[in-house]
């Protein structure tokens, strides 16, 4: 029930005992209000912590998330060319229960009914919700590609693109390749989580050949026409250093892969044979939001109000991250995800305990990209909601990229990870 | 009953200050997750992890801080980030960012 209509409703009795009990009716219904949060990226983690703070720790918060330590995916390349390990990138959830009182959950949700407002595990039971995020991150569409899911179930052929065991594999792939071998990257048609991420990693790879494997090649196969973010300034830096290492070959969509031969297909180019594979496919919305009938842009992004992230599909649901149907320029990042945390949080907030939802919220973004073990470049945008249109749009003459490739900003990179980990889970 | 005269002042005396409390309240929820928008670089609530060499915000005075931000947006001051990411906030947004902060201990 709205706060108004509680409001209307004791003046029309008037000054009763009733009404000014229902005058802390909202401030009760936050403290007994129950939140699920389905996934701990760095959209779910924001968003279970955020909801504990800017309710002043009233609301109740339930995260399900199968692992019990955060991976990143930013700063994931960096394992790959050798400059950090896994361990570095690592953050464990538990924080989030002692320092914040979120109830950690560590399984699957493997149905929601949006009707009757429950959430069932793996496990078997079942967790009820007034309010649930949805959180799931992408899903790698494996079957638009022909043979990649044996390929990738096998450890062939693999993405790398959730941060964790594939990430140790590859660099293992890398490492195992000898001298004078091709490593091939696939990019697929945008949009797709990380924007800047497969030419990052092709820079990563191309540095640690540069040093360990001079004679190598690091091949980018794209989808698109051209490289898809960052792109003046990261051909910039292939040129200055690793010229006669980094191929970039735009238009070429993979359609099938051979496993045997190690072999990529293409829709039109000729077929590419290299050492070590690494194949992106289309990517989606993860699995959670497909099937609770969630994702209703091209079954594949979830439509939202951008002022609330409330599903356009369920009531008392919202969805973040990577898996919602991006505003214009808004890009599938982590940092971008953290941010739609903070709104859908405050919103989720704001109607739990009757108060007005932000009329004018906002977001940031600011994404890192290293060129080698210690020069980046960046891209940044602040995202304004407008809202005679009902979405979110970049301010003219706000956001930018970094002028060139530069070492002070590799600190700032390393800083902004330390802090963006602490702020999503610390 | 009717409610008499007394009565109907006093219940729109009252809702009119519960409504303005709520709006209140709504408006630091506001100001709270909107000044949130800076803690993925610069930490929960404007404190930063030890040693950033990105600064933290909390308890920088208000001036302080919405002048910082003018010099960032006309470019007197130099910045990585910080001049294209100022220029995406209004006025208002930024005096609302500086009276959050300036009230954050450190």
């Amino acid at each position: 029930m709205q706060r108004r209509h509680l409001l209307q409703h004791g003046l029309a009795l008037g000054l009763t005992p009733a009404f000014l009990a229902q005058s802390v009716f909202a401030q009760n219904t936050a403290e007994k209000a129950q939140v699920i949060v389905i996934g701990g990226g760095y959209g779910g983690a924001t968003a279970a912590k955020y909801i504990r703070l800017l309710s002043g720790y009233k609301i109740s918060v339930v995260l399900i998330e199968p692992q019990t330590d955060f991976i990143s995916c930013p700063m994931s390349n960096l394992v790959l060319g050798g400059s950090k390990n896994l361990a570095e990138i690592t953050t464990p959830y538990a924080a989030l229960s002692s320092q914040h009182g979120v109830t950690l959950v560590h399984d699957y949700a493997t149905a929601v009914d949006t009707q009757k407002k429950t959430v069932a595990l793996k496990n078997g039971s079942t967790l009820s919700y007034d309010k649930l995020i949805v959180s799931p991150g992408v899903d790698m569409n494996f079957d638009t590609i022909e043979g990649l899911q044996a390929a990738n179930a096998s450890g062939q052929i693999l993405q790398a693109w959730k941060a964790g065991a594939e990430t140790t594999a590859l660099r293992q792939q890398l490492q195992a390749m000898p001298d004078g071998g091709v490593f091939a990257i696939t990019v697929p048609e945008a949009p797709y989580k990380c924007p800047p991420g497969p030419y990052e990693r092709a820079s990563q790879v191309a540095h640690y050949f540069k040093q360990a494997k001079p004679k190598s090649k690091v091949l980018i196969l794209d989808a698109n026409p051209d490289v898809t973010s960052k792109g003046p300034l990261f051909k910039k830096f292939w040129s200055d250093n690793y010229k006669d290492m980094i191929e970039f070959r735009p238009n070429h969509k993979v359609v099938a892969v051979d496993a045997k031969t190690n072999t990529l297909k293409f829709d039109a180019q000729d077929s590419v044979r290299a050492n070590v594979l690494n194949v992106l496919p289309d990517m989606r919305a993860g699995a959670i939001a497909m099937q609770t009938g969630l994702a209703t842009v091209n079954a594949r992004w979830c439509g939202i109000n951008y002022q609330t992230f409330e599903s356009l599909a369920a009531k008392d649901v919202h969805v973040l991250g990577d898996a919602i149907l991006a505003a214009p320029a808004m890009p599938k990042s982590g940092h971008m995800a953290n941010s739609h945390a903070k709104v859908a949080a405050a919103a989720v907030v704001a109607q739990l305990s009757g108060l007005e939802v932000n009329p004018a919220p906002f977001l940031t973004n600011t994404c890192y990209s290293y060129v080698s073990d210690n020069m980046v470049i960046h891209v940044a945008s602040v995202h304004q909601f407008n809202v005679d249109e009902k979405t979110y749009k970049t301010v003219p003459g706000s956001g930018g990229v970094s002028a060139e490739a530069n070492a002070l900003e590799a600190t700032y990179a390393w800083n902004w990870a330390q802090n963006i980990w602490a702020d999503s889970l610390l | 009953m009717r409610p008499n005269f007394y009565q109907i002042l006093a219940a729109c005396i009252l809702v009119t200050c519960t409504l303005s409390a709520y709006s209140q309240e709504s408006e630091k929820l506001h100001q709270r997750a909107n000044a949130a928008m800076c803690a993925n670089c610069h930490g929960s609530e404007g404190r930063t992890v030890e040693k950033s060499a990105v600064p933290a915000l909390a308890g920088l005075p208000r001036e302080y801080f919405i002048q910082q931000m003018q010099a960032y947006k006309d470019g007197s001051r130099k910045a990585t980030v910080m001049h294209q990411i100022s220029k995406g906030f209004s006025d208002a947004q930024i005096a609302s960012m500086a009276d959050y902060f300036s009230l954050q201990s450190r």
